[in-house]
């Protein structure tokens, strides 16, 4: 079996005449906390929406788990899969995105137990029980029969943390979790992260908490104009960063 | 200008039999035929919405030809068109000791037909005003599409398209009266009928007016109800505005 449970390689994408990714190396080991930053446009959301198959891919291939995503090798030759297929093994990538999506027409418990009594077959009783020690887990035990649009954005955030977590994913990716935010909330959903980075959740983050990547960041990654620039230890992309855009970069987030 | 006021005013606090089984299958008609569109609708709307280039031609194409062509016509096509092709012929059923008529079935399918392609077009702005937000979250929790249409996003569109149903069944009251024209004795046939008896135009025309406006009055009284105790008391983001400016 693989080190990776991710393992992109030589990704190619295009929005129709534009190449948005381009020739795109991307592993994630088990455990591994990998924070992806970039200018705006670079790539960033497409790489993640690739990684559980949001987006169709053009060139190269997706794998999670040892498992092609979004499609099946046949006769050396690269087929799109089944929507079945594709929806069985988005189960183990949770996804949390800027703007929380949340579903609206049903309250904070459902919203965290919805997917694991449908998908997985537990329980109603014992899908409650789950959620509300992962609300516990999120810091917001009383929230339980709240409707998302009763809730401040960290609020929704943490309890969009949950509901991925939920369906006991192998790895989540954050899409600029804390970027509609306002200022006061980021960093209760920043703790949470934090907290569940320590727990030994594999997470692949894009952010512009350098404070964050600083932190928790096994590994750095840079993106510019579709290509990964550079990729090291926090320390090292910080403190001596190789690429002239990350310099750029750093220096137009830091100051 | 003469006005029979006593004819009137019985006609109108006591309708004979004959016109209160007339209100009765008006709706009958009525309320099947939308139950009927609904379902059809639905069916339609996916179709529509489908990655499947078949599905979606057949349902585009069958919303085109409906909604391109009169009620009436489609009504006596369906009833009278199709027996004298030899293609369909609509006989009497007889059910638990209630007959049903031939040209009811007929009328209550075509206002279904009928209904089932405005329903589609009310459905799909419905699905297309939920956020994709909506959408992509189901997806990348591992929902199938139809899970994430019956969990997330159909119980969202429905409350964005409470109102523009209710305006179609207030449609679909009135649109009973087109099924006089295939013998069904739904209101307005009975009070012709009457009428070819007394020639009492403007009062019995002024009655049957006034009961019609009488039931839509019951439904928009109803639906005001459905939206202060369904539609608002629960917060959502969904905003009804967006269907009604998809609405035609
Ligand atoms: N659905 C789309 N259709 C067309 N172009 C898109 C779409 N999504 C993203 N893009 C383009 O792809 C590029 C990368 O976008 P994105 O991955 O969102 O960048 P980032 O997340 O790093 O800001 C941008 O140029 C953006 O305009
Ligand atoms: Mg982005």
């Amino acid at each position: 079996m693989s080190e990776f449970l991710v393992e992109a390689t030589e990704v190619e994408k295009w929005f129709g005449p534009i190449k948005v990714l381009d020739r795109v190396d991307f592993n994630v080991r088990r455990g591994e906390v990998v924070v992806l930053i970039g200018p705006s446009g670079s790539g960033k959301t497409t790489l993640l929406r690739c990684i559980n198959h949001l987006e169709h891919i053009q060139r190269g291939r997706i794998a999670v788990n040892g498992v092609l995503i979004g499609y099946r090798e046949r006769q050396g030759r690269l087929v799109p899969d089944a929507e079945r297929n594709i929806a069985r093994q988005r189960r183990d990538v949770g996804m949390v995105f800027q703007r929380f999506n949340l579903f609206n027409n049903m309250n904070v418990l459902s919203n965290i137990s919805l997917a694991p009594r449908l998908l997985r077959g537990t329980r109603p009783a014992e899908a409650e029980a789950e959620a509300r020690a992962l609300l516990d887990r999120v810091g917001l035990p009383d929230k339980a029969e709240a409707y998302p649009a009763e809730l401040s954005g960290g609020q929704q955030q943490r309890i969009a943390i949950a509901r991925a977590l939920a369906m006991q994913p192998a790895v989540l990716l954050f899409d600029e979790p804390t970027s509609a935010l306002d200022p006061e909330m980021v960093g209760e959903v920043l703790g949470v992260m934090r907290d569940l980075a320590r727990s030994g959740m594999t997470m692949v983050v894009v952010t512009h908490e350098m404070g964050f990547a600083r932190q928790v960041a096994d590994r750095v990654v840079v993106m510019a104009e579709g290509r990964i620039i550079e990729t090291g230890v926090p320390e090292a992309v910080f403190s001596a960063p190789e690429h002239p855009k990350t310099r750029a970069l750093l220096s137009a987030v830091l100051h | 200008m003469h006005f029979d006021w006593p004819y009137f005013w019985a006609q109108l606090l006591t309708p004979s039999l004959a016109f209160l089984n007339g209100l009765g299958l008006t709706v009958v008609m009525a309320v099947s035929a939308q139950l009927l569109g609904f379902v059809f609708g639905l069916i339609l709307a996916l179709g529509r919405l489908s990655t499947n280039r078949v599905a979606r031609g057949a349902a585009g194409a069958y919303i085109w030809v409906v909604r391109g062509t009169p009620l009436l016509v489609q009504i006596v096509f369906i009833y009278n068109g199709l027996a004298a092709a030899g293609i369909l012929d609509f006989h009497d059923l007889h059910v638990l000791g209630v007959t049903f008529a031939g040209n009811l079935q007929a009328g209550i399918l075509a206002l279904a037909i009928n209904e089932a392609a405005y329903m589609a077009e009310i459905y799909r702005a419905g699905i297309s005003a939920v956020d994709r937000g909506q959408f992509e979250a189901a997806k990348a929790l591992g929902m199938p599409p139809s899970m994430m249409m019956r969990h997330v996003v159909l119980p969202q569109a429905f409350r964005i398209i409470l109102l523009p149903i209710g305006n179609q069944f207030n449609i679909m009251l009135k649109n009973t009266t087109l099924v006089s024209v295939i013998g069904v004795s739904e209101m307005l046939l009975v009070t012709e009928t009457i009428n070819s008896a007394t020639f009492r135009t403007f009062e019995l025309y002024s009655v049957v007016a006034i009961y019609f406006l009488l039931l839509t009055s019951l439904w928009n009284l109803f639906m005001a109800w459905v939206e202060r105790h369904f539609a608002l008391s629960r917060p959502n983001s969904a905003t009804p505005q967006a269907a009604l400016v998809l609405q035609e």
